[in-house]
């Protein structure tokens, strides 16, 4: 299944590795961000809400 | 319907609440349909093309370098046009949207560079060179660290709005610099553009259809990103201004 990359296995590999990984990162990141925001507002609009 | 209400109609995303709205709406589209551009053309770039004549199979690497590239040039253009927007019509989301969309260009730049110095070390005998295209890149990749680093560093939302738009302008010159310093310049290490409107000048057959599958998933991966983001900027700064009020009511 996996290509013979010959001589350049390394560098075609390390180039998808690095790209990969920080696109996942980036994604994972910004998704955690949000999820965080997303629950810390709602936790004060209830809070704001009970207190009027 | 005429430009003019057209033009009214976009407006009405400057509302926080029918942006986040409509976003919410349509991100699962975007989401699931970059997943899947960008599975099958790096899928198709990998595994089912053949090796090029000069490059060996370091061509494949143009499926990451050549999208992200394009996508930090485009990122920076994107956020000129809302910083644009702010400075002009003083719409939050808009200037939101600009920081929500710079970590994603600093994303795409470091890969373009990474992947450029990873594939330049067998091919070119180096890692780096300071050619037109690289060092414009790279001084894009510091603004792109300024612009971040600005937002955080002043309190005051709307004048880090004012500040970044301002910033933003000057990094334009360097964001079209990177895109058409070969063409200035005609020198150095670094080719001519991957793609171009003249067919002569692209790359063949085999390697571009799936070149343009990445570019699709790159594209839709930074709308769904920055929409998502921008909805995430705009409750961070709803958080804020509950607590504002909340202490000014106590």
């Amino acid at each position: 299944m996996m290509p013979d990359l010959g001589k350049y296995a390394d560098t075609v590999l390390s180039a998808y590795a690095a790209s990969l990984v920080l696109l996942a990162v980036l994604v994972l990141v910004s998704l955690w961000r949000g999820r965080r925001v997303r629950a810390e507002l709602e936790r004060l609009e209830q809070r704001l809400t009970r207190n009027g | 319907m005429s430009i003019a209400a057209k033009a009214n109609a976009l407006w009405a995303y400057a509302n926080p609440k029918k942006f986040l709205a409509t976003t919410e709406r349509v991100l699962p589209f975007f989401w699931a349909s970059a997943a899947i551009s960008l599975v099958v053309g790096l899928v198709w770039g990998f595994f089912f093309t053949p090796d090029d004549y000069k490059q060996g199979s370091t061509v494949k690497i143009i499926y990451l370098h050549v999208p992200a590239a394009l996508m930090a040039i485009n990122a920076w253009l994107m956020m000129l046009v809302t910083s644009l927007v702010w400075l002009v019509r003083r719409h939050h989301v808009s200037a939101l949207a600009a920081r929500a969309a710079a970590p994603v260009g600093i994303v795409m730049t470091l890969i373009a560079l990474a992947t450029g110095a990873i594939w330049g070390q067998p091919m070119w005998g180096t890692w780096w060179a300071w050619d037109p295209r690289l060092t414009s890149f790279l001084i894009l990749f510091l603004f792109y660290l300024g612009y971040v680093a600005l937002w955080e560093a002043i309190e005051n939302p709307d004048t880090a709005a004012d500040l970044t738009s301002v910033l933003c302008l000057v990094g334009s010159v360097f964001a079209l610099l990177s895109r058409y310093a070969v063409n200035f310049w005609n020198q150095g290490l670094h080719q001519g553009a991957s793609l171009s409107l003249d067919k002569e000048e692209n790359v063949a057959d085999v390697f571009f259809f799936p070149l343009l599958v990445c570019i699709a998933g790159f594209v839709l991966l930074f709308i769904a990103l920055v929409f998502y983001r921008t909805g995430t900027e705009i409750r961070a700064r709803r958080i804020k201004a509950l607590l504002a009020r909340e202490r000014v009511g106590s």
